[in-house]
């Protein structure tokens, strides 16, 4: 734990440094606007941070403030966190579709006294909250569209921040700055989703920060060639390691997509080798390519069937290096050529090399689609707390119901009540001003709870995870309850998005469904149901019919398992509105708030444990505005089939 | 009501000139049919003017009048200080007036981006020589025009659906699309025929920030037809209001509001 920074290598500004000796003239940055990828070397980008870290020295930075930046993924905010690490500054990314009062919330909580924001967008909210930050002293916006006319007495664009620091010329007080930083220093600080009360400002050091992206590199070959795109939120622990940390390890090239929208589209025309996605993307991409081959014409649909199941038999074989026979690998090769090749290109994922999943788990089948493309899709665990990395698996050990063995440096050991512990040199320093949480999440020996429940499989040494260690429960008869875990069997069906399952202490379980409306609406359009509203479409009988063989299918596999056959769904209500990180439901990372739900739908759960047949039902909604509205329905509940239980469980 | 021709600065900053477009005496027939009927009202530089009435007003009329579509028999129409003679539609555009319609007006077959591309066409000077085999002024022409189009591709947020068929998009985008293409004429005076009908809550709340933010940014001068009162008392800085033909109301949001005849003729409602 005391060894020092890789070879004088102690800050990712020192990374910097490095790459502009070593790579100086390729690409570091690329972003795509108007229409146009625009690109920069890292000779450029570091001559940009530089002039933006003697513009926060005009602005009268001091070592250890925190500079919060806000926004979509852009090249000139990364620069922004690397400029403020380079004048010893903290540099804070926050969700940029955090509302106001969020926002507020860890701007105060970590006293920053600048902001860098992408557009008006976050301008707007800073302004609404502004009046309660006294620290805030100035904030420093990126795209100036809308705000000609705002009071600049505390704003500057960036370009002009930078151009004031170009004309001060102090870029000696910045390297000075720069050497001084220890190894030990804080690099950066992220706040966590917080699926349960308050966000935690998690400070990791150097330290942290440079090991965990040196030895994650390393596990996957990263190379200065590589290409990634930037598209998961810049105040993920994730989207940090993977386009500053090993982006600056490794020097590869990070590309920012022109929009939200457009990512599918810039995907596909940057072609990434290193790519990750969590679960939900590889699903949205897999729900698209099926839906448009259910539009195909009838030849082109068998060609497509007949290749993806050489695919299927062959792809995940080959890419695990087990023998295949010369027969099996022509018909490979004839399938590549036909289906599977334009279809990775149409995917945006023909170069991929590495690719990651993680934060939920992954339907097998979804799993098992990309594999047979041949993609190398991996999966990770990983936590803020852990700097990321705490378990992955290796090429050639891919199963989609593991998260892999401990990633290099990482120790586990699993508690009697199954949580999973980790020791590593990513372990983070400590919540900031909040000691409380820091002691009861990390030991004086240094090791994490997690806060999930697994196991370590016998032979193989891959970590398995059951679910969160505080969701798992009892039931009433005493019987384990692990909603995740069927919840995860439930999301693997196309139809359906999101499943909460309810059951601590009680007899039976129940669960909430959210339809996926991609999937559903379009079986809809080609069943001739018309439907006006996501609302009338979840409470159609078919709909639910189709939901209710979905969960006796579930239950048919719960059953399966022993252990958990007590926790299979006896009767469920397929919910009338999207749960929505904006109504809290959710996290902004898209993990469900169990607590929050279960709550604000107290009635449709008592109405679940009740032998009513329907229940009426008004929700409180927030636009996406901040207004609210409400929503009134009528919910048919529905009993699902049951598979009988093993006689054991009875014998108990 | 005399107008004072000094310019001034609107309380949110905005710097409203002198007048760009003065209709004086304005009468238009179709047949016996007196559409306008002796209308005279100005447009100043840089502002946003309204034109509201219930069906029949006439406010179509008005716009087409302005935009040069139709000619009126009788009245006179001025602008920048010159008075304007009879004109094709093409003539109006290198005026430097640009419109959209109320039933949209695109190219459904071609993408996006060649909808606004065609909105440059009074921009380019190249020959159709030049242009055949694409050297030279065409393809420098080109490629500053496909520039200032990008920059509005960015402005109104259609990055996504750059190479979509127009035919492929929901109403409200291509409204938006619309706006694009009359944007890219970087025309001096825009002309919005009901930009925002047809449009749910959302879509309306876009426009209008487009439509202010047009205004804001490139000091674009706007004359637009609303039914929807909420929108127009909001967005614009002077309303005219028509019925039957006839000019009833022109002022400040405000001083439209109250003014008796107004209410008898067009809101009714709130003269109870």
């Amino acid at each position: 734990m005391t060894a020092s920074a890789p070879s004088g290598l102690k800050s990712v500004p020192d990374l910097l440094a490095r790459n502009v000796a070593k790579h100086g003239t390729k690409a570091a940055y690329r972003e795509k606007e108007f229409g146009i990828w625009q690109s920069w070397t890292w000779a450029e980008a570091a001559e940009e941070i530089d002039a933006l870290a003697m513009g926060f020295l005009t602005l009268g930075a001091d070592v250890g403030d925190h500079i919060a930046i806000a926004g979509r993924n852009r090249p000139a905010l990364y620069w922004a966190m690397v400029a403020a690490q380079r004048i010893g500054c903290v540099p804070v990314p926050l969700y940029a579709d955090a509302a106001a009062e969020e926002i507020a919330y860890a701007l105060d909580h970590c006293g920053a006294r600048y902001v860098v924001a992408g557009d008006q967008e976050q301008v707007d909210k800073i302004a609404d909250v502004r009046d309660g930050l006294h620290a805030l002293q100035h904030v420093v916006y990126l795209d100036g569209r809308g705000l000609r006319k705002y009071d600049h007495s505390h704003m500057t664009s960036y370009a002009n921040l930078q151009e004031a620091g170009r004309k001060s010329g102090r870029i000696g007080e910045v390297n000075e700055r720069s050497a001084a930083r220890t190894y030990d220093d804080t690099s950066v600080m992220l706040y966590t989703s917080g699926t349960t009360g308050r966000p935690k400002g998690v400070v990791l050091s150097n330290r942290n920060v440079i090991e965990t992206s040196k030895n994650s590199s390393e596990f996957d070959h990263l190379q200065p060639g590589d290409e990634v795109l930037a598209y998961l939120p810049m105040a993920w622990v994730g989207d940090f390691i993977f386009s500053i940390g090993q982006a600056m390890w490794t020097g590869f090239c990070v590309n920012c997509p022109e929009s939200a929208e457009t990512m599918h589209t810039d995907l596909r025309e940057i072609g990434p080798t290193y790519f990750f996605a969590p679960p939900r993307v590889f699903e949205q991409q897999l729900t698209n390519v099926m839906i448009r081959m259910e539009d195909a014409g009838r030849f082109k649909k068998w060609l497509f069937d007949r290749c993806m199941a050489v695919g299927r038999r062959v792809g995940p074989a080959l890419l695990d290096g087990e023998p295949v026979s010369q027969m099996d690998r022509f018909r490979y090769r004839l399938a590549d050529w036909f289906a599977i090749g334009p279809l990775k290109n149409t995917l945006g994922l023909s170069r991929v090399r590495v690719g990651y999943t993680a934060g939920e788990a992954i339907g097998p089948e979804i799993f098992d689609f990309y594999r047979a493309l041949g993609i190398n899709l991996k999966q990770l665990y990983g936590q803020t707390e852990a700097t990321v990395f705490i378990t992955q698996q290796p090429d050639g050990e891919v199963r989609s119901d593991t998260v892999g063995v401990p990633s290099p440096g990482v120790e586990l050991k699993i508690a009697e009540n199954g949580e999973v512990f980790y020791r590593s040199p990513g372990v983070f320093v400590e919540y900031y001003k909040n000691a409380e949480s820091t002691a009861s999440t990390k030991d004086a020996e240094g090791w994490v709870a997690t806060g999930d429940a697994g196991f370590i499989e016998e032979g193989t040494g891959h970590l398995r995870i059951i679910d969160r260690a505080k969701d798992v429960g009892k039931m009433a008869d005493g019987r384990l309850f692990a909603p995740k875990y069927v919840e995860n069997k439930l999301k693997f069906y196309p139809d359906i998005l999101e499943a909460v399952v309810f059951g601590a202490g009680r007899d039976y379980c129940t669960a909430f469904i959210n339809i996926d409306l991609t999937a559903v609406g379009n079986w809809a359009e080609r069943n001739n149901i018309a439907y006006s509203s996501y609302q009338e479409l979840s409470q159609h009988p078919r709909v639910l019919d189709t939901i209710q063989a979905h969960v006796a299918e579930v239950n048919k596999s719960v059953a399966a398992d022993e252990m958990l056959a007590g926790c299979q769904v006896h009767r469920f209500l397929v919910l009338h509105k999207e749960l929505d990180a904006d109504d809290g439901e959710m996290t902004r990372t898209r993990k469900v708030r169990r607590a929050v739900i279960a709550e604000k739908f107290s009635d449709l759960i008592a109405a679940l444990y009740s032998d009513k047949g329907e229940i009426y039902t008004e929700t409180e909604v927030t636009y996406e505005d901040g207004r609210k509205g409400k929503i009134k329905a009528t919910l048919e509940l529905r009993d699902a089939a049951v598979t009988a239980e093993q006689q054991q469980v009875a014998a108990e | 009501m005399k107008d004072i021709i000094e310019p001034y600065v609107t309380p949110d900053g905005r710097t409203i000139g002198g007048v760009l477009m003065d209709m004086r005496n304005i009468t238009l027939r179709f047949g016996g049919v007196e559409a306008i009927k002796d209308i005279s009202l100005d447009i100043r530089e840089g502002e946003i003017r309204a034109i509201i009435g219930p069906n029949g007003a006439g406010k179509s009329s008005m716009l087409n009048v302005i935009s040069g579509f139709y000619n009126p028999q009788e009245g006179e129409v001025w602008f920048r200080g010159e008075e304007r003679p009879p004109m094709k539609p093409y003539q109006v555009a290198r005026l430097g007036i640009a419109r959209t319609f109320q039933n949209i007006a695109l190219f459904e077959g071609m993408t996006v981006l060649d909808n606004i591309m065609t909105g440059r066409l009074t921009h380019m000077k190249s020959g159709m020589f030049w242009q055949a085999i694409w050297a030279g002024r065409a393809e420098t022409e080109e490629v500053h025009n496909r520039e200032i189009v990008e920059r509005i591709i960015d402005f109104l947020e259609i990055q996504a659906i750059r190479k979509t068929p127009v035919g492929r998009l929901p109403y409200g985008l291509k409204k938006r699309v619309e706006l694009a293409r009359a944007l890219a004429a970087e025309p001096k005076l825009l002309l919005l025929d009901e930009p925002m009908a047809g449009m749910n809550v959302e879509e309306k709340e876009d426009m209008s920030r487009f439509i202010l933010d047009v205004n804001d940014e490139f000091g674009t001068t706007i004359a637009l037809i609303e039914h929807d009162m909420g929108v127009v008392m909001d967005l614009s800085d002077r309303v005219v209001v028509m019925d039957y033909g006839r000019k009833i109301g022109d002022g400040t949001p405000d001083e439209v509001r109250n003014n008796e005849q107004v209410i008898d003729a067009y809101l009714g409602v709130a003269h109870d």
